[in-house]
């Protein structure tokens, strides 16, 4: 089997965003960037099932920028064979990203596509169920345990009232949840290795897909503020004040 | 002009958060039609026809949605999309699952989790774990939008007499499988409906420690949630975690426990209307969205409060 795992450059998960004073968005420059942290469980996990024999090849392509190349890079460190990267000059919406991937699917002809079940910046989890629709693919979202069978995957899935399973034939799109495994940190020499493999630069110009966006940002700002509250001395003082001042019990 | 809502249920009762997706939904548009795709649904079907906000159901029987099956699902909605101008579901495990495949076959880039419905094409989202509100306005010509039920109230339940109307079933997907679903069955209130909660996490140490929370929810009628860490270090099940890629609670009182609060954390919990925080760490940021933070060990305190409470003459329930 041949897996094709799709990985986001975005801000680093333990950064304060900061939203730019003109509301067209947040801070981003010199600000700390990582991969999507669901989508290092889908490089993971497609790494896992290579170890077990299960897969061939792993191939990681992540769509951005030029710097978008270090998620790339960081995915050939743990085990990715090797690399694409589609370059965009600007942020594009999940349906474009889709549109990508649909046809780096048509060349590449993997037999799943793995993602992290959400990206942390835009929060939007549209990619990999939109792909699934392009593609008329199964779709395999939040899963939290995959188990390879001959032709199709059993996938547990993280839902709001506990978990389900379902199987999906091969070929498939699996988007991970955070519970799937937990990623291993590249080593020195496999960071050094990964240095040596090849990363295909591709246009997302010469695809000849739609990538304009549909959606216009009218304004970013922060939430409000919740104000200051106070620090109650013992227990005793917290229950009179949430029955006598907040009245909530 | 006509918004299409998908019902989310278990085929015999609608789950309580299509109520607040009916809230949001005819703030878009009044002309509100709710599809449900069930087997043996009749019951749900009824219950929708009352609610005084919807205009028009349209149901379609067959075992291919008993379960969600985004595949099956999806194809149905195609078929009765080309009437509507807007799709719209709720944005929890639910509607995030289906509503993409929807968006991507309709070719229209999705709004997710609006949190309000500024007009028929503009919307208020969270963005970066809620750290940034993002007002959008979407140029497609038909919109696929989810909502962020705990954004918005319930909707009334009875007083309407929508008509009901019956519609065939689409193909069923060969490639996809319902196996089962391990629901974790309670007597307590629903997490994401709940009026208070009282959540644990790494501070507690192990799964057993959780009965000092369970006892005080069952004091209060809350329900239990849980920080990543504490799900992840198997203290308790999945279903409880509250967060960014968790469950987003908004009750009257969230009481956080042993949890340090890691903006991940506060995503699914800072809308709440009264937090207490109880950390034994001062510095903790918890205590930045906290109305009462108490710093204390929580293993002394949480019996102390239980016992506190027990003196109360009376609790609101």
């Amino acid at each position: 089997m041949k897996i094709l795992v799709a990985v986001k450059r975005v801000i680093d998960y333990n950064v304060q965003i900061r939203v730019k004073e003109d509301g067209s968005g947040v801070v981003t420059d010199n600000v700390k960037m990582s991969t999507n942290p669901p989508d290092d469980n889908a490089i993971e996990e497609a790494v896992k099932i290579k170890e077990a024999g299960k897969a061939k090849e792993i191939v990681a392509i992540t769509i951005g920028e030029e710097k978008a190349q270090e998620t790339v890079r960081k995915a050939l460190a743990v085990g990715a064979d090797r690399g694409i990267h589609v370059k965009v000059d600007n942020v594009i919406e999940p349906l474009a990203v889709s549109k990508i991937l649909k046809k780096i699917v048509e060349k590449e002809n993997p037999d799943l596509v793995f993602m992290g079940k959400q990206a942390i910046d835009d929060d939007c989890n549209q990619t990999g169920q939109m792909l699934a629709a392009l593609l008329n693919w199964p779709q395999a979202t939040f899963a939290s345990k995959i188990e390879v069978k001959d032709n199709s995957l059993e996938v547990t899935r993280e839902i709001d009232e506990g978990l389900e399973t379902i199987e999906v034939n091969v070929p498939a799109i699996v988007t991970c949840d955070l519970r799937l495994n937990e990623p291993r940190y590249a080593s020195l020499p496999n960071i050094m290795k990964a240095k040596k493999k090849p990363i295909e630069q591709i246009n997302a110009s010469d695809l000849g897909v739609d990538i304009n966006p549909r959606i216009e940002q009218i304004k970013v700002e922060e939430p409000p503020k919740r104000k200051a509250g106070i620090k109650v001395a013992s227990v005793e003082e917290l229950v009179q004040k949430l029955k006598n001042e907040a009245k909530v019990i | 002009m006509s918004v299409l809502l998908i019902a989310e249920h278990n085929n015999k009762e609608v789950r309580p958060f299509t109520y607040n997706a009916i809230t949001a939904a005819s703030q878009i548009n009044e002309d509100l039609h709710v599809l449900v795709l069930g087997h043996q649904a009749d019951d749900v079907a009824k219950s929708l026809s009352e609610v005084p906000n919807v205009k028009k159901v349209i149901h379609v029987d067959n075992e291919i949605y008993e379960n969600y099956i985004a595949e099956n699902y999806t194809a149905a909605i195609i078929k009765h999309a080309e009437s509507y101008s807007h799709i719209v579901s709720s944005a929890n495990t639910f509607g995030k699952n289906l509503m993409p495949r929807i968006a991507a076959l309709l070719d229209t880039s999705q709004v997710s989790d609006i949190i309000k419905v500024i007009s028929e094409d503009t919307f208020l989202r969270p963005i970066y774990a809620g750290n940034a509100f993002a007002t959008v306005k979407s140029n497609d010509k038909k919109k696929c939008v989810t909502i962020r039920p705990t954004s918005f109230d319930p909707a009334d339940k009875s007083g309407g007499s929508a008509e009901i109307t019956k519609s065939d079933p689409a193909e069923a997907s060969s490639s996809t499988k319902f196996l089962k679903k391990e629901e974790v069955k309670s007597d307590r209130p629903e997490l994401g409906t709940a009026r208070i909660v009282i959540s644990g996490g790494r501070g507690m140490q192990n799964g057993e420690n959780f009965k000092l929370i369970s006892d005080i929810a069952d004091k209060l009628n809350a329900a239990i949630g849980a920080s990543r860490a504490a799900v992840d270090a198997g203290y308790i099940t999945n279903d409880h975690q509250v967060g960014q890629t968790g469950k987003v609670v908004v009750p009257d009182l969230y009481i956080a426990v042993g949890i340090s609060g890691a903006i991940q954390h506060l995503a699914g919990m800072k809308e709440s209307k009264v937090i207490v925080a109880i950390n034994k760490d001062g510095e903790a940021p918890i205590f930045s969205v906290a109305d009462y933070g108490l710093e204390a060990d929580l293993f002394e305190a949480l019996p102390q409060f239980l016992s506190e409470l027990n003196k109360l003459n009376t609790i609101q329930k």
